[in-house]
């Protein structure tokens, strides 16, 4: 299936290749199930279980206190959990075990860096704990500081930095023993637009190069960016689960396309009503808006009718439902609640 | 265990960078040990002469041996210096001004008291600013009549039988030596020379807030938000606590070494017998280690560890007598240092200092490993918060 959606910050069309086709044969990376953590009476996860699949970005979505850090704690075997059972790379993971722990990149959501140390240190101290070999760690280091874009900052101790510098510096130290699964926890908080823009590129190269990713926000455009599938947390159990247009589908929402037209645009509504698909037209001066079930599949059919009708057309945007509206749906609340 | 070395490796380059390390292990204990061994004079060899006088309206036997042989017995042990007064009101006066530390008054009869069975009084006057010379007059006196008393029945029948004189009891007072022997309270245990002294205290002293180092670091750990990052890295959690005992270890003990040699080629400190020195350190860094490490627990903050831990250095330190000698204390003092390593520590290396071999080390390190091991088994109750992310 392919959709075509606006990216409006670089306002351009971009052609997404969903993961239901692209990636459903893989091995998934993880598997978990059943987890659950308590924190004295409070249920802070319960009964979460999911898996990620080879090259899949997986986004835990969901508001602040929601469970989302406290499942990936669970997840990176950090935190012991109370009952359900991680397997990562087909190896079990507990508070206990630590074979497992190697496939795991774990980017922590504050900024989890030696601040006396430079780029270069932080990186080598962590390569070391995660053993990869001296021969091999060095031109590892120079390869991650060239992903992260500090490679001409890498012998300047951190304190130094920006607080962007940091958080690249705090994702770099996650993918330096290249893992199998890369756990982000929230990695924009409190970034600038241009970091933020550059964490999230990064994302979107390492699901292209076969990481699975488990991405946590409670950004709904982010999740909406990057993830192949996107679970909606909250008050510690899954709600849904699902690519973003099986979500939306879920609640029964409907994209909407709006046309800019040159020409008549009342004699292209009237020509449109022909189309089954198509739910509502509302005409307005130079712009038409369609609301219509699937409109990846029926923009093809609406753009042979205008131009059958002789009207030209001066833009396309397609503005699919989004996840904050599903998020609403199901809990009852705003993301940002 | 290599997990453990590269975070030590880690925290100990950490801890060179800021400096606070050396600071603190080394500068800080060498030069206040510099300072108290050059203003400070060897209380080894302290001198107290009481300078006294005598007054005999007696004129008897037991008057005239003390002041004819015991107190230039005694002057010759160089404790007391005698000096001509012609009445008591005149030797009371000197006394008072600061001239005279003491007086003996024998009054008339004294010895005929005595020797025949009943009872008689030597005044002395003291001068309350020279306690110690005081003193010192006071158990010369002391000594004499007491071997007088002693004895008095056993020369009373030989005078009769014409066996023995007085002269035999001042004899046998003087071979005593009781008249001139100042107790000494730390009289087990030998001393240390003064430079010895403030070189080992300020080693033992400071060592804690070296350990503290690394013991608190992994409240750093938290604060910087890199505990998690340790905890998922694919190691055993428990090489988290290990590194950090590693970097307190190698500070404690590099910082005592370091100490030692300096203070031995730059200010002539004895230290002893160098494996005995040795395994002393290695109990006294264990004792701080397991001390610090408990007093760290129950800290939320790096800022907060830092704060208790010195109250506890501090206060472990002055109980444990790394800034004066506690033979100069009162008992009670010597008493309760041992709850300290720091008493137990200089004990060891009081004994290894006066030529005692590795069997002086024995006990002194068993008491500080001891520490150790009682202060672990309590910080390891809250182990679980220590490790949590």
């Amino acid at each position: 299936m392919i959709i075509c959606v606006k990216d409006d910050r670089q306002a351009k069309w971009n052609v997404m290749l969903m993961p239901s086709e692209a990636k459903g044969c893989n091995l998934n990376v993880l598997e978990c199930s059943g987890l659950v953590k308590a924190f004295d009476e409070l249920v802070a996860v319960d009964d979460v279980g999911f898996h990620i699949a080879e090259g899949e970005t997986y986004g835990l979505l969901g508001p602040n206190g929601a469970g989302k850090t406290t499942t990936i704690s669970m997840i990176s075997g950090i935190l012991e959990s109370d009952a359900g059972r991680v397997m990562v790379a087909g190896k079990e993971i507990t508070t206990r075990t630590t074979d497992g722990n190697a496939e795991i990149g774990y980017v922590p959501q504050d900024i989890a860096i030696y601040p006396d140390l430079t780029a270069r240190e932080n990186l080598r101290f962590f390569g070391k704990l995660y053993g990869i070999p001296k021969d091999r760690l060095g031109p590892r280091i120079d390869e991650v500081l060239e992903v992260i874009g500090l490679s001409d900052r890498g012998d300047d101790r951190t304190e130094e930095y920006s607080g962007g510098m940091k958080r690249r510096l705090n994702i770099g130290i996650g993918l330096l023993h290249e893992p199998s699964l890369l756990i982000l926890d929230e990695p924009t908080v409190g970034v600038d637009p241009q970091s933020r823009n550059s964490i999230l590129e990064s994302v979107e190269l390492l699901g292209q190069s076969g990481t699975a990713v488990l991405y946590t926000t409670h950004y709904m455009e982010e999740a909406e960016r990057l993830c192949d599938r996107v679970a909606i947390i909250d008050g510690g159990k899954i709600r849904a689960e699902g690519t973003r247009r099986e979500l939306v589908e879920l609640v029964g929402q409907r994209d909407t396309v709006n046309l800019g037209v040159i020409g008549s645009a009342h004699r292209l509504v009237e020509d449109l009503r022909s189309v089954s698909e198509i739910q509502q037209i509302t005409a307005a001066e130079g712009s038409v808006e369609i609301l219509v079930d699937g409109a990846s599949r029926v923009l093809p059919r609406i753009l042979e009718v205008a131009q059958e009708a002789g009207v030209g057309i001066s833009g396309v945007e397609v503005v699919e439902p989004n996840l904050e509206s599903v998020f609403l749906h199901l809990t009852g609340k705003a993301l940002r609640d | 265990m290599r997990a453990s070395f590269i975070i030590a490796a880690k925290d100990l380059s950490q801890r060179i960078r800021d400096k606070s390390a050396i600071l603190l292990g080394f500068v800080a204990p060498l030069g206040l040990a510099l300072i108290f061994a050059a203003i400070i004079p060897d209380t080894s060899s302290f001198s107290f002469q009481a300078q006294v006088a005598v007054i005999d309206n007696d004129g008897g036997e037991i008057s005239a041996t003390f002041i004819d042989e015991v107190l230039p017995a005694v002057q010759a042990e160089g404790l007391l210096e005698v000096e001509e007064y012609s009445s008591a009101a005149e030797a009371t006066a000197a006394v008072e001004e600061g001239t005279l530390t003491a007086v003996y008054i024998f009054p008339q009869g004294f010895s005929d008291s005595l020797q025949s069975g009943g009872a008689a009084t030597v005044e002395i006057v003291g001068n309350v600013d020279e306690s110690i010379s005081t003193q010192i007059a006071k158990a010369v006196l002391d000594s004499y009549l007491a071997e007088v008393d002693a004895v008095g029945v056993a020369v009373g029948t030989a005078m009769l039988s014409g066996g023995a004189d007085v002269a035999t009891i001042t004899e046998r007072t003087l071979e005593s030596g009781a008249a001139v022997v100042l107790e000494d309270t730390a009289a087990e245990n030998l001393e240390l020379d003064a430079t010895t002294f403030f070189s080992g205290g300020m080693a033992v002293f400071f060592l804690f807030f070296t350990v503290q180092f690394g013991v608190a670091s992994l409240l750093e750990e938290r604060h910087y938000g890199t505990l998690p990052r340790l905890l998922g890295a694919p190691i055993n959690r428990w090489s988290v606590i290990g590194g950090k005992a590693v970097t307190s270890f190698v500070l404690g003990i590099t910082s005592m070494v370091v100490l030692a040699i300096a203070t031995t080629f730059l200010i002539g400190a004895e230290w002893g017998n160098p494996l005995g020195v040795f395994i002393l350190m290695v109990s006294g860094v264990m004792a701080a280690l397991g001390i610090m490490a408990m007093v760290a627990v129950v800290a939320k903050t790096p800022e907060q560890a830092a704060n208790y831990q010195a109250i506890v250095a501090v206060a472990l330190g002055m109980l444990g007598g790394t800034f004066f000698p506690l033979s100069q204390g009162p008992r009670i003092l010597a008493f309760f240092s041992k709850l300290t390593p720091h008493a137990w520590f200089l004990q060891g290396l009081g004994d290894l200092s006066g030529g005692r071999g590795l069997e002086a080390v024995i006990a002194p390190s068993l008491a500080m490993l001891a520490f150790f091991v009682v202060t672990i088994a309590i910080a390891s109750r809250w182990r679980g918060e220590v490790l949590a992310p």
